[in-house]
């Protein structure tokens, strides 16, 4: 029997696309029986947040399709080519555009980030939270929910180390 | 269709990766050793998923097949590895 596999993930975004593949690959790797732990600095750190609040900006993401999750299925085939100068100033555009990606996602199945989170809290994966941004940012580990532990680089890098897998994502 | 005798039916038709994944491994979790778990999903992505995870996790994967967008898979609770 192989001894267990180790997978060292650093969460550094926050937004809503950037949210969802460190939870979905720690939450697998658990239920492959991989051991994981998952570093979250920068803006990552507002993933421990209780309450997640991620959103998507189209208007950083020009390569982003705009489509609409409801109508027809022509109609949810029409790529929505929104300009650049409506998408960066029109105000509640990111809010609009994390709805109906939201549902979206929900129509095709996806669980939130915050099943996902559970899930990963479930299957024992770690998280860690970076100490310095922390200070920087004004976090404090009671915003966080509950098991998360506080660190330094050194913490990830002695776990990385001997990490099968390692992701900056 | 090829069928095999199962303990336990876990129905993920119209979730996503990694889903079907995540409740396969907490259901199998349940299960006792020999015992066969009946998958059904119709996620693409899953026959690839389900044959990774059964490999990485010791867990034989009897029967894959795939029916009018609908997948169904065999999996055999294995605690012991290599005493196939």
């Amino acid at each position: 029997m192989s001894e267990t596999k180790k997978v060292a993930l650093i969460a550094s975004r926050g937004t809503l696309d950037w949210a969802y593949p460190p939870f979905i690959l720690g939450s697998a790797a658990a239920a492959m029986d991989m051991e994981v732990m998952i570093f979250f600095t920068f803006y990552g750190l507002p993933l421990l947040n209780k309450k997640i609040e991620a959103k998507v900006s189209p208007h950083s993401n020009p390569a982003m399709p705009m489509r609409m999750p409801f109508g027809s299925k022509e109609f949810q085939q029409i790529e929505w080519n929104i300009p650049n100068f409506i998408s960066g100033n029109m105000p509640g555009f990111d809010t609009m555009a994390t709805s109906l990606m939201k549902e979206t996602f929900k129509n095709k199945g996806v669980a939130t980030i915050e099943e996902l989170r559970d899930l990963c809290v479930d299957c024992g994966v770690k998280f860690v939270a970076c100490q310095m941004t922390m200070d920087v940012f004004g976090f404090t580990k009671d915003q966080f929910i509950d098991g998360v532990e506080v660190g330094g680089a050194a913490m990830f890098l002695e776990f990385a180390a001997d990490a099968d897998i390692q992701l900056f994502l | 269709m090829s069928r095999e005798s199962f303990e336990q039916t876990l129905d993920c038709r119209g979730m996503s990766c990694p889903l079907p994944i995540l409740k396969t491994k907490k259901t199998v979790n349940s299960m006792a050793d020999g015992d066969v778990l009946r998958l059904l999903t119709t996620d693409p992505g899953s026959p690839g998923d389900v044959a990774a995870w059964a490999k990485k996790t010791g867990n034989r994967l009897l029967i894959s097949q795939v029916e009018s967008g609908v997948y169904t898979f065999y999996i055999k609770k294995t605690l012991l590895r290599g005493m196939v």
